[in-house]
């Protein structure tokens, strides 16, 4: 399954590529569609709305896959947004862009990104363990 | 019109393989990342198999004078290694570690009904408006 959900993601960011030669990158397009970036933020929109349908079909067919079971209370799941959220439009991308379209391009700012943000959310994990009283799931 | 329409096939057959990939369940993501303790490495093959198809059809489409229904490719062209980039790789993936999802799976799970993705995307929405805010000051001491 994780296999074939990836190889759905990496034909839909193709398809992105292939019809408005753009990358599919989340972060970034959610950040200009609140800046209103040069008036171009139309398809931005519609690529979010495909998103939340996307989240719709999700929960009618196959609702297992939504299905939340970490359980960290509010408090620390708004500082996980905060974060990032801040640190994919400091950094230029997240998991979509760097991870996936970048790294498809042989980047070297996007591999750089990736190892970076993978080694820093295993960190995190292993100290969310040790410390934290761990993470139920 | 026609562009509105491919930004909404695209983000709804992407939010179909993130679902289908686990990665909008961010026990997975976490188990993920918890390479040492408990490690789940079924989430490698979601990067593994979105990587495969587009590396090698990515090749093929930038061999095209340009796009289908647009002038011209907008693909990235920095290539420096920035402060800014590992700054912000870092943090992101600090926020990942903390929380199990990224921008993509949360924005996808807002149907689920579950608070935790509602404040997630919230707070992330806020983080990038705080980025906003903080914009020159960054650009003068983290290039």
């Amino acid at each position: 399954m994780a296999l074939a959900g990836g190889m759905l993601i990496g034909l839909s960011v193709t398809i992105m590529l292939l019809a408005l030669g753009r990358v599919t990158g989340v972060s970034g397009i959610t950040y200009k569609l609140i800046i209103r970036d040069k008036g171009d933020w139309v398809w931005r929109g519609f690529f979010v709305v495909g998103l939340v349908l996307g989240g719709v079909t999700l929960r009618f067919f196959y609702a297992d896959s939504l299905i939340n079971s970490v359980d960290h209370g509010l408090g620390r799941i708004a500082l996980a947004g905060l974060l990032v959220g801040f640190g994919t439009v400091l950094g230029n991308g997240c998991t979509s862009g760097h991870g996936v379209c970048g790294i498809s391009r042989f980047s070297l700012r996007s591999i750089t990104a990736t190892l970076t943000f993978i080694c820093f959310g295993i960190a995190t994990v292993a100290i969310v363990d040790a410390f934290l009283g761990g993470v139920v799931y | 019109m026609k562009h509105s329409l491919v930004a909404l096939i695209v983000g709804f057959l992407f939010a179909l393989g993130l679902g289908i990939s686990g990665m909008t369940q961010p026990q997975k993501v976490i188990g993920f990342l918890d390479l040492f303790g408990d490690w789940n490495p079924a989430l490698a093959f979601v990067m593994i198999g979105a990587i495969g198809v587009h590396s090698v059809l990515f090749r093929f489409i930038t061999k095209r004078e340009s796009p289908v229904l647009v002038d011209q490719f907008h693909l990235p062209t920095k290539s420096d290694l920035t402060p800014s980039l590992l700054v912000g790789a870092a943090l992101f993936g600090i926020g990942w570690g903390i929380g199990g999802f990224c921008p993509g799976p949360a924005i996808t799970s807002l149907p689920s009904g579950n608070l935790e993705s509602a404040v997630f995307v919230g707070a992330m929405m806020l983080g990038k408006g705080l980025f906003r805010i903080c914009k020159p000051l960054l650009d003068k001491y983290l290039p």
